[in-house]
């Protein structure tokens, strides 16, 4: 089990992570997601033993490993471009670990076709990196990582370089196999869509610090402040009272009547819904135009300019104070 | 793009100066160059007495010791830097004749020299002045060190003489290739590399050219040096005393006589000069009395012509050796490259 | 462009080639292997027989062997320091660090003459004329090429390599020499190569430290036609170390070529980072000090002594070169040499930016290496041998130049053009056609495009290829010392006739008209670093 108590990473005076706590279980998921500049990155390296000037305390099992060294902690990280050895082959690559742990050659050999294997590249054993693709790479890397048997696997923005269908392909695989694996993993990432898919807990960080931890599913709910609203998608206003209120914009209808009125200001094709932007009159900053989704087979469809009433499900309604 | 601009043309203009300015201006036409060594020294009144005589100037290029200023006319032979030339000495004569940059020319003064100066019978060369290539040492410094004076080329091998001398280079300096000479002609074909070996050993220090030997390292020279003995010249003694005030009754330098040799040093035309009839009247001047006269105080060596008055001080004070150590020039004349091969080989490598 | 106008400017550098250094080395060979036009190999069979010659080249491969692991040892500890490491005044170091190699090489011989000879601070190590100072001033010549031909390499090496094996088990250690190093092979080979050459045929600094007990090929060289005339001899050690030279530079060649590992490479910014462990404080302290000690040393030192006058600090050496004294051996006044060796030098820049202008403009519209590779053989041939070879095949016909004033200017140029061509042709490429069709669909004709789109950009190159010929003739030794006729003297000839001259008034003059040399051959490239941009690149 992973402790993180009160870890904080500074650079040239600039505080990149603010004292963050936060524990990871044995065989758990984790992700920390927020947006660019969060310290997100900066956090996971200070977690690997990778930035000189961290202060407060990693532990693992309760030993403190603030002093050891990275290359002595058995973390393993994936980084965001691979960071492969381009001078070695692919079992170069893989076998990099293995060698640093002094194993014979029959067991280095064995193990790094189990990882290939594990990933899906068997066979790729003497093929050159340059020659691969990047969805191959990424599973280079990633093999890389898992044949050194790591305690805790990290991994940095593990699915931003691919396109969106490998993507996709790659979450459901990427699971299915940590779970399989039984591996500690924590990952790092800006995109909403893998950090739901892929954790069991998700941590949303900004500026340095943790804004919400907790299951996906009850983040997605009820996020605890307008920060993390405003990142998940969610509409947030301060509403007639003065009091700041969110909003999902799938939880808002077009209805024929309403006492909220606005004009379509944009209107967006998504595929199974449209998107529009409505400047509804009553808010106190009349210029935020909520987001509302109408579905395709709705009766009506609102063009740009259409004045429309909206209606909202008070269930779906978080407020902040 | 305006600072590149301004700045192109400011490179463009550097660049025209130098089509415009371009070579250096062509001296004035009664101006002839005498090309020398180092060591060359003529007094002001008597070079002037020249000019007023024959309305030609003289402009002097020194240009190193003896051997690198011969070198250099001869390497430039196609396109002469100078119209006469100054400064081969018999150890250095077969390279110049046989290198063909002197034209031939008999001055009629020729006559007042005595035969055992007219070494070049192909009267390329002209003789202008001897002197004898010895070991010089410093009185006051070996009495203030409590040793005894070298007397024999073989005391220069010994302990007590160890990191005392210099010598000069003999691929480079005339001095030196005469001091080399000499220790073949006392050892022998077969005994002079063991001696150098010796002399190595010894440490002794070895410069380019007199001027550092006897200037820069020798203790009586102008810089004081470390080295109380250095191969100069048997007029080295008189020119000490002449140069201290007051003069003292004895000269502070002496002149080991074993190792001397006697050197003769010639002027001569230089072949394709444009000022040939200027060049052939400096060479006529030269043995002429008044220049003759002059030697002995600029140069310190002594005049080949019969009858010129010695100053006092070199009566008083040269020490001569009776016999002098020679070699037949013919024998100089053959191995002498393979000699100075050999010596760096010895003593440089 | 044209095809003909391509053959025109291919054939310019072609046959000034061909006429100033193939005519010449042709005629070396020649004067070695058949001098008297009667085929005797007995001169060279000399350099293999004889024990002194021997030892010669082996010498000559000693020295440069060892200066390149020395300066190899102490270069790349300062490379990563100034590549990896943000802090305060990086740029201006990285600037510093540069002069020595652009200084004359009689510049070098005589500030090391100041710190280690008679008088100087460091007098006491008694390294005045041994392999020891040769040593050091080698180091002090080329730890530029080590820290910017590795630097250059190791400031674009993605850290996240390093980082990934320490991740699997490597030490910091371990993790450099599995991950980087292989990484920066190229780029230390290629350094190593450069620097060997250098040294190799190190001529100026050799003379003037040496003494005359220490030889290399080049002083041979020199040695055996300045001062014993036996020019066969000569010329068969030419040959010798020609053919040494064509295999290095084949070499480095093959080196360069050679499939480079497709690296991920990062902008340079990204990758410094101020140094925050004890360690890399202590190692960035330390390389900053031995930067001082080895580069700002020698040159304070000549500074110093240039006006250090027994009557106290002052400017008596500086006059002393604006007069004859009596007793001097100058023919000319010393402040002559100033004025010859910036007519030279104009001169000189006139013709290596125009043949190497040339030639820049072919290489840069074709992809052929072959012309690329010619044009930098007079660079590694050594300007000794230029000299030489101009001064026995250029004084008769079919060109007999021995009359010229331009002698010397010709053969500075040669050896400015391939540092002209390699400046110039990356410029020359990397003008994207884009832009020219940008600007045609715009409505500039072409001579208009020509005007707004290539015109600067060249203009810019020529003028940093300009200041950096201009700068290299000034500081040209070797190839004018054989030249340079005794009244037409250049300031690098002056100084070292002055350095072989005894007394403090000459020793004196020589340190100033170092200093006068060095400070005209700063200026040159300031006005360079003005228009550049970006980093330097490679020789």
């Amino acid at each position: 089990m992973l402790e993180l108590a009160g870890v904080s990473v500074a650079y040239d005076g600039f505080t990149a992570v603010d004292a963050v706590d936060l524990q990871v279980a044995d065989g758990e998921i984790v992700c920390i997601l927020g947006p660019s500049g969060s310290g997100k990155s900066s956090l996971l390296r200070a977690i690997a033993g990778l930035e000189a000037d961290t202060a407060g305390t990693v532990s693992w099992d309760g030993d403190d490993l603030t002093r050891t060294p990275a290359h002595q902690r058995g973390f393993g990280l994936m980084f965001q471009d691979h960071a492969l050895f381009p001078h070695r082959d692919v079992q170069g690559n893989v076998a990099f670990g293995l060698r640093m742990q002094r194993l014979g050659k029959d067991e280095i050999a064995k193990r790094t076709r189990d990882a290939l294997t594990l990933v899906g590249l068997d066979g790729f054993e003497h093929r050159r990196i340059r020659e691969l693709s990047g969805g191959e790479q990424q599973r280079v890397a990633l093999a890389r990582a898992l044949a050194a048997t790591p305690r805790l696997l990290m991994l940095d923005e593990p699915l931003g370089a691919l396109d969106r269908a490998l993507r996709e392909r790659l979450v459901t695989e990427l699971r299915s196999l940590f779970v399989r694996l039984g591996l500690t993993t924590l990952f790092v990432t800006h995109d909403h869509d893998e950090a739901f898919a892929l954790a069991d807990q998700l941590v949303v960080m900004h500026a340095g610090r943790v804004e919400q931890s907790g299951p996906p599913t009850e983040v997605w709910r009820r996020p605890a402040n307008p920060f993390v609203a405003r990142f998940l998608g969610w509409n947030v206003t301060r509403a007639f009272s003065g009091t700041v209120a969110a909003v999902r914009p799938e939880s808002i209808r077009v209805v024929d009547t309403s006492s909220i009125v606005g004009e379509v200001t944009a209107r967006i094709f998504r595929r199974d819904h449209f998107r529009l932007d409505v400047r509804v009159d009553a808010l106190a900053a009349p210029e935020d135009a909520l987001q509302v989704e109408v579905p395709l087979d709705a009766p009506r469809l609102p063009d740009l300019g259409d004045r429309i009433g909206l209606a909202v499900d008070r269930a779906a309604l978080v407020t902040f104070d | 793009m305006r600072r590149l601009v301004v700045a192109l043309s400011v490179a463009l203009l550097v660049a025209m100066t130098a089509f415009v300015a371009g070579p250096a201006s062509a001296a004035p036409s009664t101006t002839i160059t005498l090309v020398t060594h180092d060591s060359f020294a003529v007094s002001k009144p008597v070079l002037a007495a020249f000019t007023k005589q024959t309305g030609i100037k003289v402009k002097i290029l020194q240009s190193g010791d003896a051997g690198a200023a011969l070198n250099q006319v001869i390497l430039t032979k196609s396109n002469p830097i100078g119209d006469v030339f100054f400064g081969v000495d018999n150890t250095f004569l077969s390279r110049a004749v046989d290198a063909g940059v002197f034209e031939k020319y008999k001055p009629t003064a020729l006559d007042q020299v005595p035969d055992e100066y007219r070494l070049d019978s192909t009267h390329q060369l002209t003789p202008v002045d001897h002197g004898d290539v010895c070991i010089n040492y410093d009185k006051k410094w070996f009495a203030k060190e409590g040793i005894a004076v070298p007397k024999t080329l073989d005391d220069l091998t010994k302990p007590p003489y160890k990191g005392l001398l210099v010598v000069e280079n003999p691929a480079t300096s005339s001095p030196g290739l005469a001091f080399q000479l000499a220790t073949i002609a006392r050892f022998g074909e077969n005994g002079w590399r063991d001696y150098w070996s010796k002399l190595r050993g010894n440490d002794v220090k070895v410069d380019d050219g007199w001027e550092s030997a006897y200037d820069g390292d020798f203790s009586q020279g102008a810089n004081q040096g470390n080295y109380p003995l250095v191969v100069s010249y048997a007029s080295s003694p008189p020119a000490a005393v002449y140069y201290s005030k007051p003069q003292p009754k004895t000269s502070p330098i002496g002149t080991m006589l074993d190792s001397c040799f006697r050197q003769v040093e010639f002027a001569g035309v230089l072949k394709g000069t444009e000022h040939q009839a200027a060049a052939r009247k400096f060479v006529d001047f030269m043995l002429s009395e008044q220049f003759q006269a002059d030697v002995p105080l600029q140069m310190f060596v002594f005049p080949v012509r019969d009858g010129t008055p010695l100053p006092a001080v070199f009566s008083k004070f040269a020490e001569v050796a009776k016999s002098p150590l020679s070699l037949p020039p013919a024998d100089i004349d053959a191995h002498r490259d393979a000699w100075i091969e050999q010596w760096t080989d010895t003593v440089l490598r | 462009m044209p095809r003909w106008v391509r053959v025109a400017l291919t054939a310019v550098p072609v046959a000034f080639l061909v006429v100033f250094f193939v005519y010449p080395v042709v005629a070396i060979v020649g004067r070695g292997l058949a001098p008297d036009w009667a085929l005797d190999l007995d001169p060279v069979g000399r350099v293999f027989t004889d024990a002194s010659l021997r030892h010669i080249v082996w010498f000559t491969v000693w020295q440069a062997t060892l200066s390149t692991v020395l300066t190899l040892a102490i270069g790349l500890p300062g490379a990563y320091v100034l590549s990896r490491y943000e802090f305060r005044g990086r740029k201006l170091v990285r600037a510093l660090v540069t002069v020595p190699f652009v200084l004359p090489t009689v510049v070098v011989g005589s500030a090391f003459v100041a710190v280690l000879g008679d008088g100087g601070p460091l007098a006491g190590l008694g390294l005045d004329q041994t392999l020891g100072a040769i040593l050091i001033a080698h180091m002090f010549f080329n730890y530029a090429v080590v820290v910017r031909t590795v630097g250059g390499l190791w400031s674009h090496l993605d850290p996240r390599a390093e980082e990934a094996a320490r991740m699997l088990g490597a030490s910091k250690a371990r993790a450099f020499r599995e991950v980087t190093l292989p990484a920066l092979r190229p780029a230390i080979a290629t350094a190593a190569a450069v620097v060997f050459l250098f040294t190799f045929t190190s001529f100026g600094v050799i003379l003037v430290l040496g003494g005359p007990r220490i030889s290399t090929l080049e002083t041979e060289i020199y040695r055996q036609t300045a001062q014993l005339l036996n020019l066969p001899l000569a010329a068969a050690l030419t040959m010798v170390q020609l053919v040494a030279i064509v295999v290095l530079l084949w070499f480095t060649g093959w080196i360069e070529g050679r499939q480079r590992v497709a690296l991920s490479l990062r902008a340079a910014t990204e990758t410094a980072r101020r140094p925050r462990t004890y360690g890399a404080r202590l190692l960035l302290t330390a390389n900053l000090g031995a930067m001082a000690l080895l580069i700002g040393v020698p040159i304070a030192v000549l500074i110093e002594r240039s006006f250090d006058t027994p009557s106290g600090y002052g400017l008596d050496f500086y006059r002393a070169l604006g007069e004859i004294h009596a007793g001097s051996t100058l023919f000319v006044e010393p402040v002559d040499a100033v004025a010859n060796s910036l007519r030279f030098a104009a001169a000189a820049t006139v013709i290596a930016v125009v043949v190497g202008g040339c030639a820049a403009v072919a290489l840069a519209s074709s992809r052929r290496r072959g012309l690329d590779a010619v044009i930098a053989l007079p660079l590694g041939v050594s300007a000794v041998t230029v000299g030489f070879g101009f001064l026995i095949s250029l004084d008769h016909p079919p060109v007999d130049l021995r009359s010229s004033w331009w002698l010397v200017p010709i053969a500075q140029a040669l050896v400015a053009i391939p540092f002209v061509v390699r400046l110039m042709t990356p410029v020359l490429r990397a003008i994207d056609p884009r832009l020219r069709e940008a600007a045609a669909t715009l409505g500039a004709s072409p001579l208009r495009v020509w005007r707004e789109v290539d015109l600067p950009i060249v203009a810019r190159a020529v003028l940093v290829a300009a200041g950096f010929a201009f700068a290299i003739s000034l500081g040209e030794f070797g190839a004018t010392v054989f030249l340079v006729r005794p009244d037409t003297p250049t300031l690098p000839v002056l100084v070292f006739r002055l350095l072989g001259q005894p007394g403090p008034l000459n020793f004196g003059a020589a340190m100033a008209a170092s200093v006068i040399l060095m400070a005209l051959t700063a200026l040159a490239m300031l006005g360079i670093e003005r228009f550049r941009a970006g980093t330097m690149g490679t020789f």
